[in-house]
């Protein structure tokens, strides 16, 4: 993810004008009547902690369950960092072995997707599989070898399993969605501890699959993952298709995300906006054309911004042109300053400028 | 013991009839304003901006849309465990049962809730204007001043004045007469509806008053308070307020909100506006859309031409479809080929398409010319509109309408078509 990632974790990623990546995860388990929700963070996790600020916005704020935020802690026994997705969940065994609910969700927070987990979860009873694993076919001209590749028989047992191959076999890849008992969770990860090993994927779900009924569930609808700034970028501009933004604006259910309380957006004299997404808090004066512009955003007289995105919070001066950029939030762009990218190659401008004069 | 130094208690039961249809079907601290905001949000969020974190509301005409607005005061951070937003309703008594019959009274028949909160003042608000005012400051000259009841004022056009309830004061501050709506006004400084009382004035007061009819803050309490010889003050203020009782007052205010440097910013920091936000994508620009000079909420998609108007939340115009100088309110879908000029459009309206509003020549209303002027056409909640239909200036329409309401597809300039019942 290139510089932006240097400024936070992945999962707190902006999507889409109004959200960040872990809304779409997280409103999908309310959606979904899920009401205890545990989020493991490590990596950069300021912004992340700063959105999940409130329980809130999903509905979380329950007497019964909650949202639960569990970062590495030192303890008597344990001073590491969380070594991998399995450790991850080892490290907080006593939060799984409280808990009740019969069934686990395993998510990770990057993916922009709908999904009903109560449909998944009728799918792993009728096909009494110990593991499902949420899969999507990618077709064949997709470069699947950065995801994890699964392949089924018939019934949708998980026959192959391969992570990051260098030649994919298959074309259908893992969403990094996985349901099972939660006591069969518990099992598998203090085996999993036992034998030093930490990663979830690799020393859990491709060890077991001859010995437990791992099942792929294939859902049909968007997903993707923001692994990359080509794939972030991408991610963006597909919500300027309609059928997509009405999937997730205009559909049951909703994608929630933090409010932030920003006045309606306001255009001046001399604006033209074409083919873009425009969020709340913004002041516009200049040109948009194919472009997602972020919260509270200044845009000032005579720019032209074409085919990029402007994270939230950017101040651009008078005149600037911008064309295939990423721009990162927090930014203040010079008047008369030019920004362009390539097409397939996007810059990602980071600007440190002072905003006002002192 | 549960104590707060000062709590709110808001008048927000009022119809605000002079906005015609837009409080048909709720209270007008409930009309939507400004894009993405109810009146209420205002003073409710100066509360929460001033440090009054105990608010009674006090609501009885069409209480729905105000009460789904409030909730329990999440969006203003009023949801508390002790103190935080009350809604209060009229209620039955073991002895009588009456609806609120006055400003005054409303706030009498809640002196319970005031005394559970011990308060040293309450400050009385009214819900339908649009200001943003630090009451901590007006308390702090209260304390100063050593006043049993502090009046917010502000000054006003001494051709003007004829129309408030004007103070006079001394060069202290301090009140020594009162008109109210005087014919030929001896000062400028016009009464906001804003007061401080301190507690034992206010309760005192109250409970002697109990038996006086439509007992009013402005015709009874304060001419009672002043007779009793009470130190009352007034508290000047000069920011922005705006009383949008009428369909021209509100359709001006929300237009003054588009100008480039708005006398009432909502864009600053450090006095954020809340509300409820119900709708968050962001807001679409087709390929051939236009907008100039507008203000547009989240989650509106603009197919058409906007120019100078005021967008809520959620709207969707479509393609060639023209507006000027117009209100469009939440969740309203507007048709192609429509024009629409110097409109108000309440929430969830449906308008088909080749549809036309504000056209042709000035007529009067034909039957409320007081409400429906200055060449507004106002279409009521969740009202119809079908394909082609044209409506002209100082018309308005409210309800499900269909081809066979109108004549030749038309409704004339001053033109009243309500389809009650629906």
């Amino acid at each position: 993810m290139q510089e932006l990632s240097r400024k936070r974790a992945v999962c707190a990623m902006p999507i889409a004008g109004s959200y960040r990546s872990i809304d779409f995860t997280l409103s999908n388990m309310a959606n979904s009547h899920i009401q205890k929700v545990a989020v493991f963070t490590q990596y950069n996790a300021r912004s992340l902690n700063e959105h999940l600020s409130s329980s809130k916005w999903w509905d979380f704020g329950r007497k019964q369950g909650g949202l639960f935020v569990l970062t590495p802690t030192v303890t008597a026994e344990n001073s590491n960092w969380y070594r991998g997705t399995a450790d991850a969940i080892y490290q907080n065994l006593a939060f799984l072995k409280s808990s009740h609910e019969p069934y686990v969700v395993i998510s990770s927070g990057d993916g922009v997707y709908k999904m009903d987990f109560g449909r998944v979860l009728e799918y792993h009873i009728e096909k009494k599989a110990d593991i499902t694993v949420v899969c999507k076919d990618m077709g064949e001209d997709t470069d699947v070898e950065r995801f994890g590749t699964v392949s089924m028989d018939e019934d949708g047992r998980i026959r192959e399993y391969e992570e990051k191959p260098l030649r994919a076999k298959s074309s259908t890849i893992s969403c990094g969605i996985y349901l099972l008992r939660r006591r069969q969770l518990i099992e598998l990860i203090e085996k999993c501890a036992e034998d030093d090993r930490y990663d979830f994927v690799r020393d859990i779900l491709i060890r077991y699959k001859d010995i437990r009924r791992i099942y792929g569930y294939k859902m049909r609808d968007y997903w993707r993952n923001i692994a990359s700034v080509e794939d972030y970028y991408d991610a963006n501009m597909d919500f300027l298709k309609p059928e997509v933004r009405n999937y997730f604006f205009k559909q049951h259910p909703d994608i929630y995300s933090k409010v932030d309380d920003l006045a309606p957006a306001k255009y001046n004299v001399g604006v033209s906006v074409r083919n873009s997404l425009i969020s709340s808090g913004c002041i516009v004066n200049g040109t948009v054309e194919n472009s997602v512009i972020f919260k509270k955003s200044y845009i000032g007289n005579n720019c032209v911004i074409k085919n990029s995105i402007i994270l939230n919070d950017v101040y651009i001066g008078d005149n600037t042109y911008i064309e295939n950029c990423i721009v990162e939030s927090r930014g203040t762009l010079r008047a008369n300053s030019r920004y362009v990218g390539e097409e397939g190659r996007i810059r990602v401008v980071v600007e440190r400028n002072e905003r006002y004069m002192v | 013991m549960i104590k707060k130094e000062m709590i709110a208690m808001l008048l927000a039961g009022g119809q605000g009839s002079r906005l015609g249809v837009l409080t048909a079907k709720m209270a007008k601290p409930a009309v939507a304003f400004g894009g993405k905001y109810r009146i209420i949000d205002f003073p409710l969020s100066n509360c929460i901006n001033s440090g009054v974190d105990t608010v009674g509301v006090l609501t009885q005409y069409q209480p729905l849309r105000l009460n789904t607005h409030i909730g329990i005061g999440i969006p203003w951070d009023l949801d508390r465990n002790i103190g935080g937003v009350t809604v209060l309703p009229p209620y039955e008594k073991s002895t009588n049962s009456e609806w609120y019959t006055g400003t005054a009274n409303a706030v009498y028949q809640n002196l319970e809730y005031m005394e559970s909160f011990h308060p040293e003042y309450v400050l009385i608000l009214s819900g339908d204007h649009v200001y943003k005012m630090d009451y901590e400051l007006m308390l702090d000259a209260h304390k100063a001043n050593g006043a049993a009841v502090t009046i917010a004022v502000m000054p006003v056009p001494m051709e003007e004045a004829h129309r408030f309830g004007i103070m006079i004061a001394n060069e202290k501050g301090r009140i020594t007469e009162f008109e109210e709506k005087p014919e030929f006004p001896r000062s400028n400084l016009a009464s906001m509806g804003i007061y401080i009382f301190n507690w034992k004035t206010l309760k005192k007061a109250l409970v002697e008053m109990a038996d006086q009819p439509a007992l009013d803050f402005g015709k009874h309490v304060i001419p009672y308070c002043h007779g009793k010889g009470a130190p009352m003050y007034t508290y000047e203020f000069t920011g922005y307020w705006k009383d949008v009782g009428t369909l021209d007052s509100y359709w001006q205010a929300n237009m003054e909100l588009i100008d480039i440097v708005p006398e009432f910013n909502l864009y600053e920091e450090y006095w954020k506006v809340f509300t409820k936000s119900e709708i968050q994508p962001p807001q679409y620009f087709s390929e051939d859309s236009v907008v100039e000079r507008s203000i547009i909420g989240e989650g509106t998609d603009i197919y058409g031409k906007v120019y100078h108007s005021v967008i809520g939340c959620g709207v969707t115009i479509g393609r060639n479809t023209v507006i000027r100088d117009s209100i469009i309110m939440n969740r309203t879908q507007i048709g192609n080929d429509c024009e629409l000029y110097k409109a108000i459009v309440a929430e969830e309206v449906r308008i088909g398409n080749h549809v036309r509003l504000g056209v042709g020549g000035e007529a009067p209303n034909d039957t409320a010319p007081h409400i429906y002027n200055h060449g507004i056409v106002t279409v009521g909640e969740r009202s119809v509109i079908p394909n082609g239909i044209s409506v002209g200036k100082n018309a308005v329409v409210f309800g499900i309408t269909t081809g066979a309401d109108y004549e030749n597809f038309c409704l004339g300039s001053g033109g009243t078509l309500i389809k009650a019942g629906d």
